[in-house]
């Protein structure tokens, strides 16, 4: 099966049910097929898992009570006590993205985090969400964010521009981290793959020589997967650490 | 020169980004294993920190594949 790879037509966004409005479409595509999927499991695995609470938790209950606990103490470790209020937006996103990420890893599964679009409203979302929690509670004192204390006044016009860019590269590295890490990972599995099916299309040699390759692939589904959890947790991190650069801004 | 012939050149060229995370990972990985030969009880908590700072060093390499990935697919 000689021919060119194609690792590109898996991030293809095929609508399902075709729907326009005034000339947009407005179609549930398979991007959000697996969005709403995401959602559905998040919400079964806590509904479900805090229905009939008992005292010692079983199987699904000892799941959700897990989930809740490792969120909790990462926003209290990484944001602060005072950030509590902020837990639900912190658990939603992870939550989102994790889910995300591993309906990925699932056989004909589609990653919509593996778009540059949908990881860029999330990192754009949090983005605003963080500058405005900040201009909420200090007001114009905000901006003392960007000259941090113990700074030279000497240093300070060089230190205020870098700081500021820093700011707002923020949401750009957030959402490329994400991004790339899926785009990459899904790249790498699919040219694996192919190169598997090229081998064992060359004869019985290569069929031999492809038991190594696919070995190795399959060690890289699970290094993949990791990818996957290890991503949902460093977006979440980071977005607890800027709330804590929000709140207490230095 | 040939654009096809250019834009591989191109993304092969941009791969060489990847060096710098390389170094980058394996220093920090390297510096968490000595923190935890020497205070295993620590371990916990710097293990955190150290998969953070891998994610910032990654993401510069995967910087470099991306241009990689635009170079031969979309440009």
């Amino acid at each position: 099966m000689a021919g060119k790879m194609d690792p590109l037509h898996q991030f293809k966004i095929e609508p399902i049910a075709a729907f326009d409005v005034g000339g947009y479409s407005l179609a549930f595509t398979n991007s959000a097929l697996f969005m709403t999927l995401a959602i559905i499991l998040t919400a079964a695995i806590m509904i479900m898992g805090s229905a009939r609470a008992q005292m010692i938790p079983g199987r699904l209950q000892s799941l959700s009570e897990m989930f809740y606990s490792f969120i909790s103490g990462m926003v209290r470790d990484a944001a602060g006590e005072d950030a509590k209020p902020y837990f639900p937006f912190v658990f939603t996103l992870f939550s989102f993205i994790l889910f995300g990420n591993l309906l990925g890893m699932t056989p004909y599964g589609f990653t919509f985090t593996s778009h540059i679009i949908v990881t860029f409203a999330l990192a754009f979302l949090v983005f605003l969400v963080i500058t405005g929690i900040g201009f909420y509670k200090h007001g114009l004192h905000f901006f003392s964010f960007f000259a941090p204390p113990g700074v030279p006044l000497i240093l300070a016009p060089l230190i205020i521009p870098i700081e500021v860019f820093s700011y707002l590269a923020r949401p750009i590295s957030l959402s490329v981290r994400l991004f790339a890490n899926m785009l990459a990972g899904h790249i790498v599995l699919k040219v694996l793959a192919s190169f598997i099916v090229m081998m064992v299309g060359a004869g019985a040699m290569g069929a031999f020589g492809a038991l190594p390759l696919l070995g190795f692939s399959i060690g890289f589904v699970g290094f993949e997967i990791f990818v996957a959890l290890l991503q949902a947790y460093i977006f979440s991190v980071l977005t607890c650490v800027y709330l804590h650069d929000a709140i207490h801004l230095h | 020169m040939d654009m096809q012939a250019a834009k591989m050149i191109g993304a092969g060229l941009a791969m060489l980004g990847m060096i710098g995370a390389g170094i980058g990972i394996g220093a920090i990985f390297s510096n968490f294993l000595t923190a935890a030969a020497r205070n295993p009880a620590a371990t916990d908590q710097i293990r955190v920190m150290t998969f953070i700072g891998a994610a910032f060093a990654e993401l510069l390499g995967l910087l470099s594949f991306v241009i990689a990935i635009l170079l031969l697919f979309v440009v």
